[in-house]
């Protein structure tokens, strides 16, 4: 009689399958196994430039982030006066720019192709939510860019938010609290929505258009045998 | 013509458009019109390699 070996290829019975280390392990990579979490094959219907929008809005945030680290550390002084300070400061602005508008043109996309079909709502929620957030934190942005554009804006702005009832706890014109807002509180916001969303698309897959679902799995699993 | 008028003089008040109650910054409509286009770019030219290339 001869002992089989253990298959290396698969995983072992988790004796601490109890623990919530484990469990969470477990549910994650259920949910998320690694040839989901990184594709190498998408179906045929992600050839269409109305598909690369949503990455192109990654690309921007991701401008974003690293232009505003340098705008905290290097502060306003800088900003304002030096020739560095002006480019940073405006790639800045920009990359928000372009963020707000492959974010626009990607919700369309996906408002018209119904991308809440085949079990998609939380991962079209999602995107909802993180379109609210980002608005909420440009609008801080605009209120810390410590210039007269930004003074006008809060006292303009003050009067909407106190007219819906919001003015005693979240206040336009307390610099301290807009600026930590938007360099900590917010950013990390987004930060969390958006790496939800991508893993919620990871996890349903990208939505096919209409009349193509059968592709949705037919193509990946041409394309691996 | 000098670059100021091409891109717009930011020295001076912003340009509005009105339809009756309807009021928006030139500089937002003209955003609006080009986020459009590229939508409507982005559905009908055809994408490099394909669907064949996977």
């Amino acid at each position: 009689m001869t002992a089989i070996a253990p298959d290396p290829t698969v995983p072992a019975a988790d004796p601490d399958s109890e623990q919530w280390t484990a469990k969470l392990r477990n549910r994650f990579f259920g949910t998320l196994p690694p040839e989901k979490l990184l594709p190498d094959r998408q179906p045929s219907y992600v050839t269409s430039w109305i598909y690369v929008f949503g990455v192109l809005t990654i690309a921007a945030l991701v401008v974003i982030v690293a232009s505003g680290i340098v705008l905290a550390f290097e502060g306003p002084q800088w900003y304002h006066v030096s020739g560095v300070g002006h480019f940073v400061n405006s790639l800045h602005l920009w990359s928000v720019e372009l963020f707000f508008f492959f974010m626009v043109v990607h919700l369309w996309g996906k408002f018209w192709m119904a991308a809440w079909r085949g079990r998609r709502a939380m991962t079209w929620i999602s995107g909802a939510i993180a379109f609210l957030a980002s608005i909420g934190t440009a609008f801080t942005g605009y209120l810390v860019q410590t210039n007269f554009d930004s003074q006008w804006i809060s006292a303009e702005a003050r009067d909407g938010l106190n007219s819906v009832g919001i003015g005693a706890w979240f206040n336009v014109l307390n610099v301290g609290q807009m600026l930590l807002a938007h360099v900590a509180a917010l950013p990390l916001i987004v930060g969390i929505i958006v790496v939800w969303h991508v893993l919620l698309v990871r996890h349903r897959g990208v939505v096919p258009p209409f009349g193509a679902e059968h592709l949705e799995t037919a193509d990946v699993e041409e394309a691996r045998s | 013509m000098s670059t100021g008028l091409l891109i717009g003089d930011l020295n001076q008040p912003g340009h509005y458009l009105q339809w009756g109650p309807v009021s928006i910054s030139t500089a937002n409509f003209i955003v609006i019109l080009l986020m459009i286009a590229v939508f409507v770019l982005a559905l009908v030219l055809p994408f490099p390699g394909g669907k064949d290339d996977r």
